[in-house]
């Protein structure tokens, strides 16, 4: 990065910030829409813990944290978030301009989602937070265990969404490539979803699904610090989590950088 | 109806041009619901039992309701799409050819590649369907048909009040979610497992209960179950009638958006 460059992306970040507060009612409906899903996923997993035996790896109370954190937060998990402007850009040939720009690409790109993703949560997790922590008994949202897991929930949860950033720059990447995001965004993002706990909390998968899972950046964004929120994660865990999240995103990053020069070298502008 | 079959057999061909990225996007079309699918399954790895049902039963009900919004997803697409149509004023040119608009919006859009869904609950209703031991006779096998078909109806219904409300707010809204992808992935279990309220309303107000759940219960000969709810499916297409008369009014209040 040359001198004066963070100032740019700062300001990139601001302005996408401020751009995207202005959908108030389309965060709105977004919001009723995650309450509906949140109470449903609940009630189904009430219904399937009502005949349970002990050996369930996760408490009903706990796992109701976890499902009003996910709602949330969704937009920081959610890899089909996603910024349409960007792919017209890369199809129709207008990247051209951004390419103009004394700026890296890759980090330029990086910061206007990252703040995409930040304005997208900031309407929305509020509201769900308070009304979640104000419902009857086995619905409501928890407290974090203590301040420290609290902190660690913060700093977790912030790298997670680099790391799910990094990820979704892939898939702008390789529309490079294929010309046509459909494909790979349903792809990466269903896998992503599953693989992130979205669909199948985490720790009610299987032994064997879970070992796969683990070993994948995706559980990083959302698992991680949800159950660091809600305690199923102790401290030791939690630092060692934060140490992998920092590995993945620096791998994720160098290889971004390195595949997004390599599509620019051979990109072909469509357009004239 | 005749119109509509070309309107079908047109749209058809066009998206058959492109075979390789047809296939494909139907091939990630299939791998959404499989997940929610294979979600299900490990949950009843886990816990056996669901309420007082079994997994075989509980796939049946899956299978019916992501059948029928499968279908309605692919033959009502166009009211999916609608928003686009009258933010840009397109529908001006709708209004002016001699027949109904509904057939019009209809037949403007099909999504073949929603087949993925079909196939795999067609896959979910074969595996469900040889693994219980139901008493098969001629009312329990038109019940079956008319749930599908009736729910491809109701969510059609859905698509048509989403539709209409573009109306007066000229944008998609993603409440409407709700009712669309929340009704199904909340029908794809037998509604009793939730709160009276919601399955009242589920049942009453929007009719997924009376496509699914109680028929279904009657399919499996459950206690209390009477040979009359295998027609209830015909009951839940009174939904439509609403449905209609609102996009009617629709109709008539449309204010041009376009220049």
């Amino acid at each position: 990065m040359r001198k004066g460059n963070a100032a740019a992306y700062f300001s990139s970040f601001r302005i996408r910030l401020m751009q995207n507060l202005q959908y108030r009612v389309a965060a709105l409906a977004g919001l009723m829409t995650q309450f509906f899903w949140g109470f449903m996923l609940i009630m189904i997993l009430e219904a399937f813990y009502r005949n349970s035996d002990a050996s369930i790896p996760m408490s009903l109370p706990q796992l109701a944290s976890y499902i009003w954190l996910q709602q949330a937060f969704l937009v920081f998990v959610a890899l089909w978030f996603r910024d349409p402007e960007m792919f017209g850009m890369i199809t129709s040939g207008n990247v051209a301009y951004e390419l103009c720009r004394p700026t890296n690409l890759y980090y330029f790109w990086h910061v206007r989602l990252l703040a995409q993703r930040i304005s997208g949560a900031a309407l929305r997790c509020v509201p769900i937070l308070l009304v979640a922590t104000l419902l009857p008994d086995p619905y409501r949202l928890r407290p974090p265990a203590d301040l420290a897991a609290f902190l660690l929930f913060l700093l977790t949860l912030f790298t997670g969404v680099l790391i799910n950033v990094s990820i979704s720059m892939f898939i702008y990447i390789l529309t490079f490539v294929t010309l046509s995001p459909v494909g790979s965004l349903m792809i990466i993002g269903t896998v992503g979803e599953f693989c992130s706990g979205m669909i199948l909390p985490i720790p009610l998968m299987p032994e064997w699904l879970r070992n796969i899972v683990m070993v994948l950046p995706f559980r990083l964004a959302g698992d991680l610090p949800f159950r660091i929120w809600s305690g199923h994660i102790g401290m030791q865990e939690a630092l060692t989590g934060f140490l992998t999240q920092l590995l993945w995103l620096g791998a994720l990053m160098f290889f971004g950088q390195l595949s997004m020069r390599k599509v620019l070298n051979k990109a072909v502008l469509q357009g004239g | 109806m005749n119109l509509y079959l070309r309107y079908v057999k047109m749209v058809f061909r066009c998206q058959m041009q492109y075979r390789v990225s047809f296939l494909l996007t139907m091939l990630a079309q299939m791998l959404i619901p499989f997940s929610v699918f294979a979600g299900m399954l490990l949950l009843f790895q886990r816990f056996h039992l669901l309420g007082s049902w079994q997994v075989d039963e509980v796939m049946l009900c899956f299978a019916v309701i992501h059948m029928a919004f499968a279908l309605s997803e692919c033959f009502a697409r166009g009211f999916d799409m609608f928003a686009q149509v009258v933010s840009q004023g397109e529908f001006d040119r709708i209004l002016v050819r001699p027949r109904g608009t509904v057939l019009q919006v209809l037949g403007a859009r099909f999504e073949f590649s929603r087949m993925g869904r079909l196939c795999l609950s067609v896959v979910v209703m074969g595996i469900a369907v040889s693994r219980l031991s139901i008493a098969w006779n001629p009312l329990k096998v038109l019940s079956l048909v008319l749930m599908v078909s009736c729910g491809t109806l109701v969510f059609a219904g859905i698509f048509m009040l989403a539709a209409t409300l573009c109306f007066w707010t000229l944008q998609g809204l993603e409440v409407v979610n709700i009712f669309t992808d929340g009704g199904r992935e909340m029908a794809q279990y037998p509604l009793d497992i939730y709160k009276k309220e919601i399955t009242r309303f589920f049942t009453f107000v929007i009719p997924f209960g009376m496509v699914n759940y109680l028929p279904l219960r009657y399919l499996l000969d459950r206690p209390g179950s009477m040979a009359w709810h295998a027609l209830l499916p015909l009951c839940a297409t009174l939904f439509l009638v609403p449905c209609v008369l609102l996009w009617r009014f629709g109709v008539r209040r449309y204010q041009s958006a376009g220049s």
